[in-house]
């Protein structure tokens, strides 16, 4: 989709010169590593290295009880926020789900907050 | 029959004190009539519940950490249900978390006496056996 938008204007620059298409390549290049690190599809370059906040501080048991530590992987609206955005590895993730989801039937955490 | 569970219940907020002590000397004699022991008991106070339950927007939060039968959860659970001053419980077992959390923290241990210990050996080692 970002290919296309960015082909009708590349065509007339062609005709006016190489020197604007470095530039616009880089255009391209710098809002997208700005952005939330959604997007997977083939870009070469680093995203910031994500690390999972359980692996690097060694916290073994997660717990539904302790509603700080469950806050942070939950979004506004009350929604668990999904893997590639908090950085979390997958057997902690389970864990965490599980952990909100018995947290929530308790009354400590919203089912849904505000509307998202 | 080593089960540990851990059963935490939220009760209106406009229960007294006493009223309080006699629903857990109720769960309590409950527990040790079918057999099995109550680890801990813990009041965890008055907190703001994050949705309404019927109709109520606080509540007394209570843990209590039994070991026992999956029977005597059942007839825990029964009771609770039929109390009228009880809005919610939920009940966890965590004999098998436990055995997991205990197995790291052994594996841990062990690593850091194996780790340290040949390296150490010139340095701390020797100053802890003198002192």
């Amino acid at each position: 989709m970002a290919d296309e938008t960015r082909a009708v204007p590349s065509t007339p620059s062609e005709q006016s010169g190489a020197s604007d298409r470095p530039e616009r390549s880089g255009e391209r290049r710098g809002p997208r590593p700005g952005g939330p690190g959604g997007r997977e599809g083939g870009r070469k370059y680093f995203r910031r290295k994500k690390v999972c906040k359980f692996c690097v501080e060694k916290i073994e048991g997660i717990n539904y009880k302790d509603v700080r530590l469950l806050a942070q992987f939950v979004a506004e609206s009350g929604k668990i926020v999904p893997r590639r955005l908090s950085g979390v590895c997958t057997p902690h993730q389970r864990r965490l789900s599980v952990a909100i989801k018995q947290a929530r039937n308790i009354a400590l955490l919203p089912f849904a907050g505000r509307a998202s | 029959m080593n089960r540990t569970y851990e059963l935490m219940f939220i009760v209106r907020p406009d229960m007294t004190e006493e009223d309080q002590d006699k629903l857990i000397s109720t769960l309590e004699s409950a527990v040790s009539s079918s057999g099995g022991s109550v680890k801990n008991i813990e009041r965890m106070g008055k907190r703001r519940l994050a949705y309404t339950v019927r109709k109520f927007h606080d509540g007394i939060y209570m843990l209590l950490t039994v070991e026992g039968s999956g029977g005597l959860i059942h007839e825990l659970e029964r009771r609770l249900r039929v109390t009228e001053p009880v809005i919610k419980f939920l009940t966890v077992r965590i004999d098998e978390e436990q055995q997991r959390l205990d197995k790291i923290k052994a594996l841990r241990e062990a690593r850091r006496k194996a780790a340290p210990a040949p390296a150490a050996e010139t340095g701390t080692e020797g100053a802890a056996v003198t002192a």
